[in-house]
């Protein structure tokens, strides 16, 4: 279900239309439209799963009021249709020094760049949207345009507090990209293709045969891969970049209402995203985790979701059990450990490609 | 790469300054070069206050300064006032005031070591250990109404006598207290992540503890023994048996961030045995107004008396007319001297280790601007 077979669904459909443009755009905004609602979507689902996982972990019951039965609601379900509209009614303060245009600017390049990797996502077997041959190096690639927001977003706050979490999360991210990288060149040596379909044509066939479990230094590189991008992201243990309790809320301190909302989706877009990257490079995408299993295309979106929000439980995990760590050490681990294990492990899948097969 | 430096206000309204704290820092990219606090954004006149009231009336002053400590506030003010005045006060009192002061500790201490884990990012620690502060809290509840300005402590005796049932429920909680301690130790202490961030960071060497005037666990964690209710027993602490900690650098220096964490948890553990002998030796029966004066109305003369609080060695001195309003209240904030320190031990790190600093010291800012 990509593009091209929207648009050709389309005109026999829609044969009446001449307008090839027309037909074009409609098959253009559709998977856009599906993806803005997915997003949307994922970060009411995850607000929710935060709040009444890290509610478990720590002995609370969570949100209760909202839901069925006002205020009597049990599990409060509708708290994050809540959230929201208290966003959007909030007023939308600008800071009085702020560079205007840039920080209108920054949290719409942030959502672009947690939206646009989405198009090469596979959600099953034919869901698509667009199947490019380079797939896994269009996500990376796209993903560190998050980047470019986080600077402009601290820079024009006019805050040296913003100033400070926008030249950590800039370091952070950029660092962590390179050991992620060497982490998905292992899966391009194995899969011998950048397609994400392909990569998981590669793994199919039952667990055994996924790449994580397909050699001793695949499976060090999904660990080293999964650390990497909960780094990206900018979640605990990794947040220096919003530190909190250090930088107050890092570069979006002086954001409120819709726009600071709008950081926020783009967090769970992309740490949704980054699921997906890890789930199809490694844990086999939509496959069955047993041969001949509950397959199909159904199935396949089933099994691919379970496996990305298994993820994102791990990092919402993470975040309520570690620390954070210091900018200093955080860069150590990228330099000192991660980038030398991640080359170890390029060389190591090579060399028991060639010996072990 | 040349550069100017950059000087950040921390403060006054900052998640980590525990309160209303400025600090003036001048830094160097990440690096902190100067360090200025400013303080007096929580300025309430208490001095000036107290020298207009009875003598009475300025316990609910004294509970307000340090707020998160406010029954050894009370202990501290009512001992000097005793002292002055020469009032026997009963043998269950001073045991219900040791009680009393011992599970202040404990939740005092319980709050520095939460919000310290918090400040460095872990929340889950911080939610364990305010669960079981709740509890000491609702025993105070139960005894005098109030969850955190008692006002419980009288010259001469107590506003209230303990209530049924208190002895059993604060068994009952330390029973199921002491080994939520282990379990604090396994979440916190020794994650590998926390102990990066506070081991080697921060080292208060005993000679500049000193030459502060660093009282406290903050002080013991720098390895001097010193601690008010060894060395000078005030009230009966001369009867239990209890250790004092001091910082043994397990996991870095003496006197770094993490000993600094560590002595207050093991205080929690000794403060946790004194309640238990308390609670065994205390006289059934007594009444606690019996030493309360009719008219507080000290002699002519002058005190100064230091105990134990939860944040160090907490002095009053106290001048008397002979009128029943003071002449003169002065207090002696440990958290002054703590905080005092901070530029001396946090100039050269990094930002966030001036915040793992400045949330090791466990500083209360009524305390300091009082």
């Amino acid at each position: 279900m990509t593009v091209d077979w929207l648009y050709t669904t389309f005109s026999q459909l829609f044969s009446f239309i001449e307008n090839t443009d027309l037909l074009f755009l409609m098959s253009a905004i559709l998977p856009i439209g599906i993806i803005v609602s997915l997003m949307a979507a994922n970060a009411i689902v995850m607000v929710y799963a935060e709040m009444k996982i890290s509610a478990f972990m720590q002995d609370r019951v969570g949100p209760m009021g909202q839901g069925p039965g006002l205020h009597a609601g049990k599990f409060g379900i509708l708290q994050p249709i809540a959230d929201p509209i208290k966003l959007l009614l909030k007023e939308d303060t600008i800071p009085e020094v702020a560079d205007k245009p840039l920080f209108i600017l920054a949290p719409f390049i942030i959502f672009l760049g947690a939206i646009i990797g989405f198009l090469a996502v596979p959600f099953n077997e034919n869901v698509i949207v667009v199947d490019l041959n380079i797939g896994i190096f269009y996500i990376m690639a796209v993903g560190s345009l998050a980047v470019i927001g986080l600077i402009l977003a601290g820079w024009s706050s006019n805050n040296k507090w913003s100033l400070y979490g926008g030249m950590r999360s800039a370091a952070q991210i950029i660092s962590y990209e390179i050991p992620a990288g060497l982490c998905v060149i292992v899966i391009i040596m194995l899969a011998g293709s950048l397609n994400m379909q392909d990569i998981i044509h590669y793994q199919s066939g039952g667990m055994l045969n996924w790449i994580i479990f397909s050699n001793p230094f695949s499976f060090v590189a999904f660990f080293v891969f999964f650390i990497c991008i909960v780094a990206e992201t900018n979640r605990g243990p990794f947040d220096i970049s919003e530190a909190e309790s250090e930088l107050v809320g890092g570069f979006h301190t002086e954001y409120s209402g819709f726009r600071w909302s709008i950081f926020f989706l783009s967090e769970y877009a992309n740490m949704l995203i980054v699921a997906f990257v890890a789930a199809t490079g490694f844990l086999g995408g939509w496959q069955s985790p047993f041969q001949d299993f509950m397959t199909g295309p159904l199935w396949g979106t089933f099994w691919m979701l379970g496996k990305v929000f298994s993820l994102l439980f791990v990092m919402i995990w993470f975040r309520w059990t570690f620390p954070r760590l210091r900018v200093d050490q955080l860069m150590y681990i990228c330099w000192k450990v991660f980038i030398p294990i991640s080359l170890i492990n390029i060389f190591g899948v090579g060399i028991w490609t060639i010996l072990i097969g | 790469m040349d550069g100017d430096l950059m000087t950040i206000n921390m403060g006054p309204n900052h998640p980590a300054t525990h309160g209303v704290l400025r600090l003036k820092c001048q830094t160097d990219g990440e690096i902190i070069s100067g360090i200025t606090p400013v303080i007096g954004y929580l300025h309430r006149c208490f001095e000036k206050h107290s020298e207009n009231v009875t003598y009475e009336q300025v316990i609910p002053y004294v509970d307000r300064c340090d707020y998160l400590s406010s029954m050894t506030m009370d202990f501290g003010y009512v001992v000097a006032v005793e002292k002055l005045m020469n009032i026997e006060v009963p043998e269950k009192v001073e045991y219900i005031r040791v009680v009393m002061a011992e599970l202040q500790r404990i939740a005092s201490h319980l709050l520095a070591l939460g919000v310290y884990g918090m400040d460095m990012g872990a929340f889950t620690p911080m939610l364990y250990m305010l669960k079981e502060r709740e509890r000491i809290l609702d025993l105070f509840e139960l005894t005098c109404g109030a969850r955190l300005l008692y006002n419980y402590m009288w010259v001469g005796g107590l506003s209230h006598d303990l209530p049924r049932g208190f002895v059993e429920m604060t068994y009952q909680f330390l029973d199921q207290f002491e080994p939520k301690i282990d379990e604090y130790d396994n979440v916190l202490s020794n994650n590998k992540i926390f102990v990066e961030r506070t081991a080697d960071i921060g080292v208060l060497p005993p000679d500049v503890a000193v030459n502060y005037g660093v009282t406290g666990p903050n002080l013991r964690a720098s390895g001097v023994k010193w601690d008010l209710r060894k060395n000078e027993a005030y009230s009966i602490y001369d009867r239990f048996d209890f250790e004092v900690p001091i910082g043994e650098g397990i996991k870095g220096t003496v006197g770094d961030c993490w000993d600094r964490y560590y002595v207050r948890m093991i205080e929690i553990r000794e403060s946790v045995k004194i309640v238990r002998q308390a609670l065994a030796k205390m006289p059934k029966d007594g009444d606690v107004h019996k030493a309360v004066p009719k008219k507080i109305r000290p002699p002519k003369g002058s005190i100064y008396s230091r105990t134990e609080s939860s944040r160090g060695d907490l002095g009053y001195y106290i001048i008397s007319d002979g009128t029943p309003t003071p002449s003169r209240v002065k207090m002696r904030s440990p958290s002054f001297a703590s905080l005092s320190a901070i530029s001396e031990i946090s100039e050269g790190w990094m930002m966030s280790d001036m915040i793992s600093v400045l949330g090791s010291l466990d500083i209360v800012l009524g305390e300091i601007d009082r």
